[in-house]
């Protein structure tokens, strides 16, 4: 069974109100297409779970976003993300601010279907105080020690971009670093996967060993073909980031940007 | 005269940069470390103190490329290994970061008297008046691992008797083990009875009473506080020659 899709068709399947996943690190292989052909919607009020790039700077820009989870939101060769900042200073989004591996074990509780995992990382910081949401528990056994209980991190879809797919799914990274993109796909109640390149399934091993095979069809709704749609961000081995294209995005308004295309 | 005296004596006529003598602090945060992840947080300093200590007087230490890959060799900045020994993606470092077989310096644009640092935001942080970078791993780090930080402008901007959101731990909230913090004046540390911040050591040519001037709450300063070293000949060589020759060090550090 084919599950390719376009872009538009994955733009149109997220509503209003939804939480959305979206995979990569920073600005490094960022499913950007998915996130433009979001721009192009009606949607809004979107709540959006990211190791942030600037897949959350366009959409708070664009005013689709209602609330940010996050423990950065960072371009890398550039800092600080301008649209991401303005809508804090402006007071326009709310956000949930964690610590980086807070975060990863929210998503992996989402992708084991646990209500929550136990870590260290958080307490003692102020992300207690801004999150009061936040519970501890403490552990049963002898040491008893207290511990921050992350919440699932639980998503109604997901967005990743991987190098290669195919048709059903089985999605494959080819770079350096699988970033957590596995366990979106897996904390979601939908991932859809665009790709640089669909290719027979028969030819997934023919570019990376068994272990490259990151997410597995079952775990996938749609497959959209997107050369390029990790850009400006990075996606190796295809290709670095672009800086130039980073560096126009960072310091072109807004509007002028979405007119330049 | 002992052969690290004699060389101190060397590099002190010899007149060396701020640059050199904050690496080698930065360096020196390593000294003891054995085989665990020195992670400089990014630039030029903190990535070559690691990579200096490594290659001069603590070599069982791990240090990595700036991406994923643990480097078999240890390459100049911005270079690339030709000898890869190892694999950490970043789940496996929000793993390392937990199992504690890491130390890592971070940067801070706020910090108080405890260590405790801010990276998140400056003003409320409600409505910042400036959104940084959000508090990225500095909790856990700070919970879990041994942490030492770099501050290349040593200004009251950055000393502040209370930070806007507490990013990394201090002494008073848990911190692992707060090593030292190396500035572009002085290296500071919290080995006092109440873990307050002390003055350890001030950089060749810095006074004092610049560093107090520069510390926007009171500073624990004894009697009389030694001069940071800086490199020896050997160190010199390794980080002009192998490290940095383009000198990348130099446009990090104010002073």
């Amino acid at each position: 069974m084919t599950k390719v899709m376009s872009v538009a068709d994955v733009a149109a399947s997220v509503e209003s109100g939804m939480t959305v996943g979206i995979g990569g690190w920073g600005s490094r292989r960022k499913p950007m297409a998915l996130v433009r052909g979001l721009l192009d919607t009606p949607v809004r009020d979107l709540t959006l779970v990211s190791y942030g790039g600037p897949d959350v700077g366009m959409l708070c820009a664009a005013g689709k976003v209602r609330r940010v989870v996050a423990p950065f939101v960072t371009l890398d060769s550039i800092p600080l993300e301008p649209h991401f900042r303005r809508a804090r200073q402006n007071g326009t989004i709310e956000f949930t601010e964690y610590d980086e591996g807070m975060f990863m074990f929210g998503l992996l509780a989402a992708a084991h279907r646990l209500p929550f995992l136990p870590t260290r990382a958080g307490l003692g910081s102020d992300v207690m105080r801004v999150n009061p949401g936040l519970r501890t528990v403490r552990s049963p056994y002898e040491d008893g020690e207290e511990l921050v209980a992350v919440p699932a991190l639980t998503m109604d879809v997901a967005l990743v971009h991987l190098n290669r797919a195919d048709r059903r799914g089985n999605a494959q990274y080819l770079g350096p670093d699988p970033f957590l993109d596995d366990l979106y796909a897996k904390a979601a109640g939908r991932c859809y996967v665009s790709c640089e390149r669909l290719v027979d399934t028969a030819d997934l091993l023919k570019e990376g060993p068994v272990q490259s095979l990151l997410i597995s069809r079952s775990m996938v709704a749609g497959v959209v073909e997107a050369p390029g749609g990790a850009g400006f961000t990075a996606c190796e081995p295809d290709y670095g980031r672009d800086e130039d294209e980073q560096r126009r995005y960072a310091s072109t308004p807004w509007e002028d940007y979405r007119e330049q295309g | 005269m002992s052969r690290a005296e004699a060389d101190k004596a060397d590099a002190s006529r010899a007149g060396v940069s701020r640059a050199d003598v904050c690496v080698v602090a930065c360096a020196e945060a390593f000294r003891g470390d054995g085989e665990i992840l020195a992670a400089g947080i990014g630039g030029a300093v903190t990535v070559l103190g690691a990579r200096l200590a490594r290659l001069t007087f603590e070599p069982d230490l791990i240090t990595h490329d700036g991406n994923c890959l643990l480097t078999g060799d240890v390459p100049a900045l911005g270079g690339r290994p030709e000898v890869v020994e190892g694999w950490l993606p970043f789940r496996d470092h929000l793993w390392l970061v937990l199992n504690g077989r890491r130390h890592v310096m971070l940067g801070a644009s706020q910090m108080d008297r405890y260590g405790n640092s801010n990276i998140s935001c400056i003003g409320d942080w409600r409505r910042p008046r400036a959104q940084l970078l959000g508090v990225r791993g500095a909790p856990g780090n700070t919970r879990c691992d041994p942490t030492s930080y770099w501050i290349p402008r040593h200004s009251p901007k950055v000393f502040v008797p209370r930070v806007d959101m507490v990013s990394g731990l201090g002494t008073d909230r848990g911190a692992y083990d707060l090593r030292r913090v190396v500035t572009n004046l002085a290296v500071l540390d919290f080995r006092t009875p109440d873990g307050s911040m002390r003055l350890a050591s001030v950089h060749p040519g810095v006074s004092v009473a610049e560093v107090v001037e520069a510390t926007g709450f009171e500073l624990r300063v004894g009697d009389d506080v030694p001069e940071t070293r800086g490199p020896t000949p050997e160190e010199a060589r390794v980080l002009e020659e192998v490290l940095d020759p383009r000198g990348a060090r130099h446009k990090e550090v104010a002073g």
